[in-house]
């Protein structure tokens, strides 16, 4: 049975389960001589108990199973084959198994296949028939115990609702929890391929190195053997990246949150907002494609035409079409802000004779400042951790430059680099990519906490 | 009524009554503190009035420059939107060739149609429309003129009409791209022939062609029907647009309930204590986590941890649920935030548990919201590329994907790859499904929009 068959079992006897307990408890009642009123709770809640524990072990069951299944099955197909083939190194055991696989898929049958290659599939096969069906007779006898048992226990006296409450809340928490497994998976799945990088590669080189060409030598005597892993360059590039778009960003986000929050009438912000949001709405891969297309060509030509030499992925496009993709972001922020200043700050300083952009300048923006500078930070973390837009539209090579025209390298580009496609999980080049993605997340996730925490004081200073 | 009237009289007479005591004890005195308050008065006037015409200045260039900086990210906008439709509009039609094929029943055989070699009979009917074509090297110009699909076509057309075979045939097959480039003007013919992609003998066969009226523009519905391949013309979107949709379909099914139950339980149950605080840090830290991030985090987890399968919507749709999670539980708690406590004691007050107070009065009031939020997550989760590179979802892919464990690519990824093409033809083509993407945005944000407007409720 596939497990989609499954599951839909597992539904029409969860359902099952809920009349069976509702009716179950009017039986009991009835059987009591009286009415409904003698229940503790609503025959509602005798069905819902009987569901929850119909439902839920038996999924608790099947996901467990399916997250071990495929490892299990495996390990026994491996202890099946000759021993040869067992004995052989561990990337070969991988082919092997692949080849197995493939051949179980239908995906892509070899012209010739070695038979203990296909005994093994057919092992393989008969190995997960078995898995599956134990699954469903296994899925199948929890789930009617689960009725059967509540079947069993519903008595007037049972306090369902209660229990049925008990358990949401629990489920409540459990989905809570998620986000904090979340984090705790990034952090270790990066930080556990990052220190088998730094195994290979010192730290201190890593931080402090100079010269990033992440080739790793396949023999000894191979021509450019020796792989270079200084991130300085890379991360010269991404702050070089980052600085230009907050240069548009800043200035044009801001000036248009003011503008927006202060001088618009009602009709022009009824047109403006959602046009600004509309950029926020954006895809990036489309701000890449109008990067390398549009803007890296026109920037380009018009280097070329004052005699400047400008690269044809030069760290100006990328930061140029950023700064438009953050420019909504800054602005709403802003807006916010802007828009929690007290009234009470600009009559006071309108009453005293000010114009209103001095209003705005001496007063409003002082006001506004922490959660300004907050929104500016959140900005910030995220030009750094952009990434198809600098993948489309900034190069590959690490030059360690602050020319705009240039071209220079981002983290995240040097990630997608050396992750997309085949890779090798034991070779520095795919792990380097962990490494920078570590730092990354670091870096992020402090200016994220810089920038909340400052936004958060200054939201408390008003309410 | 008549005493307070009284009573208002006399105390506004009463400073007045004053003033005037004070004028008659001391009249020097006053004259002569109005004089000095006069001088200082005009001073300042005029200091005042001096720097108001700078001050007024200041004020409209400070203006000035907040409507420049709207007008600037508006013309960036304009520019976005009129580059791509620009370039994608003339995708949306496809350049057709008529040709006459000759079924020959020799080569046909009804009994295994699939092995007849149609290829050769559309490269026939080409030799009998171009008589004077004899060396090799212009024989294989002139077959590149139609696309290498048309053979496909050929063998479709036979299977349906096997009563046909033995007689010639008109069919409309499509161009090869640069053709279709150079019909929709894309090519000059002004460059010199060396770096033209259509070289000049192959310009005169066109212009044959177009005498005979055997080239027609037409609707490309290869582009929405087909899945990706090499050659521009008859590649579509069709299998970007499945995998993406099987993608959001895992990514909804997940996130939606384990959004508004984690909001539910952080808005309404959750005690103010340190644990709860710590789940509230984490879940708007990791709103602001790059999303390449959440790619690394699949591939090490739900790759190489737990070994599911590359390049498949089931794992596309985990990380994405991964990453959406945030913005629906930010968004869910919102909602729920905004409806007022007078529900929920009404609620209570009448007897009901916590429990019936969320699901029966406050839930159903928030709801919503939190679909308004959802709606935007997805709308973000259908444009994101970056964590699914990581999790191999970049592989050329041609068949359709049928299920959440097919191999696949969603849309933003496909216009990345075709964004990575040399061809002149795949740029209208990106351009072209950038526009389907952006639509789809479209849609779902006027949807949330529509839904705000519905059922927002001012309390």
């Amino acid at each position: 049975m596939s497990s989609s068959n499954l599951l839909l079992v597992l539904l029409m006897l969860t359902a099952s389960g809920y009349f069976l307990g509702r009716r179950r408890a009017v039986a009991v009642a009835v059987a009591r001589g009286r009415s409904q009123q003698i229940l503790h709770s609503r025959p509602t809640y005798y069905g819902a108990l009987a569901a929850l524990w119909c439902a839920l072990p038996a999924l608790i069951i099947f996901s467990f199973w399916h997250v071990f299944e495929s490892s299990v099955i495996t390990q026994l197909v491996i202890a099946g084959l000759p021993p040869d083939m067992q004995a052989l190194p561990s990337d070969r055991l991988g082919l092997v198994i692949n080849d197995i696989k493939n051949i179980v898929g239908v995906d892509i049958v070899p012209q010739k296949i070695h038979p203990a290659i296909q005994a093994a599939a057919d092992h393989y096969t008969q190995l997960t028939a078995i898995s599956n069906a134990t699954l469903a007779v296994i899925v199948t006898a929890i789930a009617i115990a689960g009725i059967l048992w509540v079947q069993k226990i519903i008595s007037p006296e049972l306090r369902a609702r209660n229990h049925v409450e008990i358990m949401i809340k629990y489920l409540l928490v459990a989905c809570s929890t998620i986000a904090i497994f979340t984090t705790i998976g990034i952090v270790l799945s990066v930080l556990y391929e990052a220190i088998r990088f730094f195994k290979v590669v010192p730290f201190h080189e890593f931080v402090f190195g100079l010269k990033w060409s992440p080739q790793m030598a396949i023999r000894a005597d191979q021509v450019g053997s020796s792989g270079a892993f200084g991130a300085i360059p890379v991360f010269m590039g991404t702050m070089l990246i980052s600085a230009i778009a907050m240069c548009v960003a800043v200035p044009i986000g801001l000036m248009s949150a003011i503008y927006l929050s202060e001088y618009a009438n009602k009709r022009f912000r009824a047109v403006a907002k959602p046009l600004l949001e509309i950029l926020a709405g954006i895809p990036t891969v489309v701000y890449g494609f109008f990067a390398a297309l549009v803007v890296a060509p026109m920037i380009r030509n018009a280097g070329v035409s004052i005699g400047l030499d400008v690269s044809s992925e030069s760290a100006l496009a990328a930061g140029l079409v950023m700064g438009i993709m953050i420019i909504p972001f800054v602005s709403s922020l802003s807006d916010d802000v802007i828009n929690a200043v007290p009234q009470s700050l600009r009559d006071g300083a309108l009453g005293l004779g000010s114009t209103h952009s001095e209003t705005i300048r001496l007063v409003v923006l002082p006001a506004a400042l922490p959660g300004i500078v907050g929104g500016v930070l959140l900005a910030v973390s995220r030009a750094i951790g952009e990434t198809m837009i600098v993948v489309m539209a900034a190069g590959l090579a690490a030059n360690l430059t602050v020319n705009p025209l240039n071209t220079v390298t981002t983290v995240t580009v040097q990630i997608v680099t050396l992750l997309v496609g085949d890779q090798e999980f034991d070779s520095p080049k795919t792990l380097a990519a962990f490494a920078l993605g570590l730092m990354l997340f670091v870096i992020t996730l402090i200016l994220n906490v810089i920038a909340l925490v400052v936004v958060r004081k200054y939201r408390e200073q008003y309410e | 009524m008549n005493n307070s009237s009284r009573n208002n009289q006399a105390g506004r007479n009463n400073p007045a009554d004053r003033n005037n005591q004070a004028d008659r004890s001391n009249p020097a005195g006053k004259s002569r503190v109005s004089t000095s308050t006069n001088a200082v008065a005009e001073n300042t006037m005029d200091i005042v009035n001096q720097g108001l015409s700078r001050r007024y200045n200041a004020e409209k260039r400070f203006r000035l420059y907040g409507i420049c900086a709207i007008m600037l990210s508006m013309a960036f906008l304009a520019m976005l939107f009129i580059s791509i439709i620009g370039n994608g509009y003339t995708a949306f039609q496809q350049t057709f060739v008529k040709m006459d094929i000759f079924l020959d029943p020799e080569t046909i055989d009804a009994q295994a149609l699939q092995d007849a070699n149609y290829q050769g009979m559309v490269k026939q009917s080409l030799n009998v429309m171009f008589p004077d074509v004899k060396t090799r090297a212009q024989k294989r110009q002139l077959y590149g003129m139609v696309s290498n699909g048309s053979a496909y076509q050929l063998q479709d057309f036979v299977r349906k009409n096997q009563h046909m075979i033995g007689s010639v045939i008109p069919l409309w097959v499509p161009a090869d791209d640069d053709v279709d480039m150079l019909i929709k003007g894309h090519i000059s013919r002004d460059v010199p022939e060396t770096e033209r992609r259509i070289k000049d003998v192959q310009l005169s066969w066109i212009d044959r062609l177009q005498e005979q009226g055997r080239i027609q523009k037409r609707f490309n519905t290869t582009f929405f029907t087909a899945g990706d391949s090499r050659e521009p013309e008859q590649a579509g979107i069709l299998g970007a647009v499945s995998g993406s949709f099987y993608t959001l379909i895992i990514t909804l099914v997940l996130s939606f309930p384990i959004g508004v139950a984690t909001a539910v339980y952080l808005e309404e149950f959750a005690p103010k204590n340190r644990w709860t605080d710590i789940i509230e840090v984490n879940i708007n830290n990791l709103a602001a986590v790059p999303s390449i991030v959440y790619g690394l985090l699949g591939l090490a987890v739900f790759l190489n941890f737990f070994g599911l399968p590359r390049s498949v919507p089931l794992v596309g749709g985990l990380v994405l649920t991964l990453m959406t999670l945030p913005t629906i539980i930010i968004s869910g708690r919102a909602a729920l935030k905004s409806v007022p406590p007078s529900i929920r004691e009404a609620a209570l007050g009448v007897g009901a548990s916590k429990t019936q107070m969320v699901v029966h009065h406050v839930l159903p009031l928030a709801l919503p919201g939190m679909l308004t939020g959802t709606i935007i997550g997805m709308a973000q989760a259908l444009g994101e590329t970056a964590p699914l590179l990581m999790i191999g979802m970049v592989a050329f892919i041609v068949d359709i994907p049928g299920g959440f464990t097919d191999p696949s690519t969603v849309l933003p990824v496909q216009i990345f790859l075709w964004a990575d093409s040399p061809e002149r033809a795949f740029l209208e083509r990106t351009s072209a499904a950038i526009m389907v993407l952006l639509a789809f945005l479209v849609t779902m944000n006027a949807v949330a929009v529509f839904l705000r407007k519905k059922f927002e409720r001012r309390w």
